[in-house]
């Protein structure tokens, strides 16, 4: 372990809550986020533990309406968007750039609390009484029918989203401005790439949530009006400015995932990324076609067959920066010569399962099927692929990829490969027959269902339970691995990329002296095999 | 050493010269120079601004949107906002970005009691729009159109529009009617609101950056905060072009009959 680094370079409690330093503000949104998350899986379990009988046997209907409501806030808002960026990116992306810090260390910092703000408004939301309005607070029901904390919740969400406002501002303006000498636009890591389309959608997108909910928070408490037909305003413009955001924001929680995925696919594979390009421009055409698609939320909701026409075809379209990715990760390990280490074998379950969540979104961007699956299983299944398939498994990766430089110790690979298993066999028990169910005609968010779909929903919770496991072991031996896990080293995976050149865990100021860059990335050489001690 | 699409990669050169010619005491540690600073610092308002444009965008959709639907309940509420106040708050606040942009320069000259005195002159203007906007609200509120309120009612004024008086009469007690219109009031305070709670928020940031100005926080070497708290209140400002004629201008009093 190097004598001086970012944690033992000052001590007390003090030292972290005023810290400035990207990589202390990245632990401190890591514990929060993790916390968020447990929440929000504690509440997916009671969910599970609901649906194990036909009639639901655990919570009242009402208080199973909070429980799938709080839950999707709480993965959403507190979880997912910020999972990557603010944690792995906000470590990450000064690193990689070869840069001391972010552009604004006291923004950063700024961001930090205002989330804490957020999420400690919003659990007051729920433990005064919660919310049942679903995640999505369509109106009129939440600003009129709805007799639970609503308004709480929006203000708490609001507060999340300025804080991922000033994430996004923080890393689109590192990128420009804080490159090291030689580090051009193409010698960038893939991460740094989908960080950067990441942001963009926080920039342009957050905002139009951020005004959207206001005004739902308004209308509740002065009955305006503006969503509400009764009073001659408009539900369905509601779901249109709600998903103008919501769905650009399921690329703000893939995309930061693909970052990742590049990186850990190229290190295990000893190769440079397949179509280095391609890859990078495919994560900008994500976020800006992601921009086009929202109208595919609303295929039922009222919609002229025009309109849905153009949105289910623009929907494809947004499938083909996904695919050129997916096919270029594949290209990568082609001929590579690869190891099954932890990190890699979370990329092999988040390909698999990103395809099939993929796969069946492009079944709902159809219209005509749509109209068939919309709020079933099927939709649920589908974005579980995607997001806990998907994103939860690229975070993963991410973690253990990045354990050994975030912490200077390595992980125990034994356990942690069980784990990756487990969460792999947990996930896809838990959801696979979601896409039956939902196929078969069952609705979301109801408490209860007809006898005949009991199998596959106790085959779902059993899954739950083993997913449950897969999630706590990690907890588990991260922790422990900080005292007693092997000493890592500068760069244990032999991996490109500026944060490998610095100590593990590096100092306060990052580098010794500033990085030049002279390579193109991704470029292995005889050397890195050597110093790749873990591969 | 290739060059990339940026054309602020610093070359190592130009590090070195950084490092022996001594630092200026606002660069923080984690940039290079001051130019490296300044541009972050100018590039980060930009991109906030653009999140901005959104988050008023989001609004100025739903106007034009609920316009479209409700056209003739819009122009009729629409000539019920005072044109004269509108107008002259407009005056005041393209005054204040005068004085803003005055202050900007003098704070590129280093004229230290000129930029004080300019930044004073942007808080008294944005505090007489702020008046304005507080008495033209009063005088909605003794209107009875306060959306939200028991209270609410809105006749429109009989001679406009082609609205006799027997018509403006019946509008009156039309309670569909009555609900449209309480739509355009609506988005007017909430839109008008949020633009004025951008002011607020100017004005406090405002307030310190005198103190520090007159403290001679600021010269020609280092005018950053200024420099962008101008961006931001230049953006406010255009804000308020584009509210101005959506809100009170724009076909005022079409025959509608």
């Amino acid at each position: 372990m190097p004598e001086e680094h970012y944690v033992n370079e000052d001590y007390g409690i003090r030292s972290w809550l005023l810290t400035k330093d990207h990589k202390r503000i990245a632990i401190l949104y890591l514990i929060s986020i993790t916390f968020f998350f447990a929440v929000g899986g504690l509440m997916a379990t009671m969910i599970r533990v609901h649906l194990l009988t036909p009639t639901g046997n655990l919570v009242s209907p009402d208080n199973y309406n909070k429980l799938f409501t709080m839950h999707g806030v709480m993965m959403v808002f507190f979880f997912l968007v910020p999972s990557i960026p603010a944690t792995l990116g906000n470590f990450l992306m000064p690193l990689m750039v070869g840069a001391k810090d972010l552009a604004f260390p006291k923004i950063n910092l700024a961001s930090w609390y205002i989330f804490m703000i957020g999420g400690a408004v919003t659990l007051y939301a729920l433990v005064a009484g919660g919310v049942d309005t679903g995640w999505t607070f369509y109106t009129p029901f939440s600003t009129v029918y709805s007799n639970t904390h609503v308004v709480t919740a929006v203000i708490g969400i609001f507060f999340a989203g300025f804080s991922s406002i000033l994430t996004g501002l923080n890393f689109i303006v590192t990128v420009h401005r804080m490159r090291a000498p030689g580090l051009t636009w193409f010698r960038l890591p893939l991460f740094v790439w989908s960080m950067y389309a990441t942001s963009i959608i926080m920039m342009l997108g957050t905002p139009v949530i951020a005004i959207t909910l206001s005004l739902v928070g308004l209308e509740r408490v002065f009955h305006l009006g503006i969503f509400n037909p009764a009073l001659g305003g408009d539900p369905v413009l509601f779901q249109h400015m709600f998903w103008f955001y919501s769905h650009p924001a399921v690329y703000i929680m893939i995309l930061p995932g693909m970052g990742a995925i590049s990186e850990i696919v190229s290190t295990f594979s000893r190769k440079p990324v397949f179509g280095y390009k391609f890859v990078a421009f495919s994560s900008l055409a994500i976020a800006v076609f992601g921009f086009l698609v929202w109208g595919h939320h609303l295929f039922t909701a009222g919609m002229s067959i025009y309109a849905a026409l153009l949105f289910s075809l623009i929907s494809f379209l947004v499938a083909i920066p996904s695919a050129i990715k997916t096919f270029a990760w594949t290209a990568t390990m082609y001929k590579g010569s690869i190891s099954y280490k932890t990190p890699m074998l979370y990329v092999f379950g988040f390909l698999g399962l990103f395809c099939i969540g993929g796969l069946t979104g492009l079944f709902l961007a159809a219209v005509g099927l749509d109209i068939h699956m919309q709020d079933t299983y099927f939709v649920v299944a589908h974005f579980h692929y995607i997001m806990v398939g998907g994103m939860v498994m690229a975070y993963l990766g991410g973690l253990h990829y990045w354990w050994p430089k975030m912490t200077g110790r390595m992980y125990p690979e034994a356990w942690a490969k069980l784990s990756a298993l487990i969460v792999f066999v947990g996930f896809n028990l838990t959801f696979f027959p979601q896409f039956i169910l939902g196929y078969m005609g069952m609705p979301r968010r109801y408490a209860t269902y007809p006898p005949e779909f009991q199998v596959l929903h106790v085959l779902s919770t059993a899954g739950a339970s083993i997913l449950a496991l897969g999630y706590l072991l990690p907890m588990v031996y991260f922790i422990w691995s900080l005292r007693y896990g092997q000493v890592a080293g500068p760069n244990p995976w032999g991996a490109t990329g500026l944060e490998w050149k610095t100590t593990s865990p590096p100092h306060k100021h990052n580098f010794d002296e500033t990085p030049v860059v002279t390579e193109e990335p991704y470029h292995y050489t005889p050397e890195l095999e050597r110093e790749a001690r873990f591969v | 050493m290739r060059q990339g699409l940026s054309e602020t990669i610093i070359s190592p050169d130009s590090r070195d010269e950084a490092l022996h010619s001594g630092h200026h005491p606002d660069l923080q540690h984690h940039f290079d120079d001051m130019e490296q600073q300044k541009e972050a610092s100018s590039l980060g308002m930009w991109v906030f601004l653009a999140q901005e444009i959104m988050f008023f965008g989001g609004l100025f959709l739903l106007y034009l949107i609920y316009r479209m639907n409700y056209y003739p309940v819009f122009a009729m509420a629409s000539s019920s906002i005072d044109v004269k106040w509108g107008a002259i708050n407009t005056v005041v606040l393209i005054g204040s970005s005068l004085t803003m942009a005055m202050a900007v320069h003098s704070a590129q000259l280093g004229h230290r009691k000129l930029l004080v005195l300019f930044l004073v002159g942007t808080i008294i203007l944005g505090g007489v729009f702020l008046g304005i906007k507080a008495k033209e609200y009063t005088d909605k509120y003794n209107e009875r159109h306060i959306p939200g309120m028991e209270n609410f009612h809105f006749e429109p004024e009989a001679g406009l529009n082609g609205v006799t008086p027997e018509v403006s009469e019946a509008l009156s007690r039309n309670e569909g009617f009555q609900r449209t219109a309480r739509i355009f009031f609506s988005l007017y305070f909430v839109m008008t609101g949020t633009h004025a709670l951008h002011m607020i928020v100017g004005i406090g940031i405002l307030i310190p950056m005198v103190v520090l100005a007159w403290k001679g926080r600021y010269d020609s070497s280092y005018y950053t905060p200024i420099e962008n708290f101008g961006l931001y209140w230049h953006f406010v400002d255009i804000v308020w072009i584009f509210l101005f004629p959506l809100l009170y201008l724009i076909n005022r009093t079409p025959h509608i009959g």
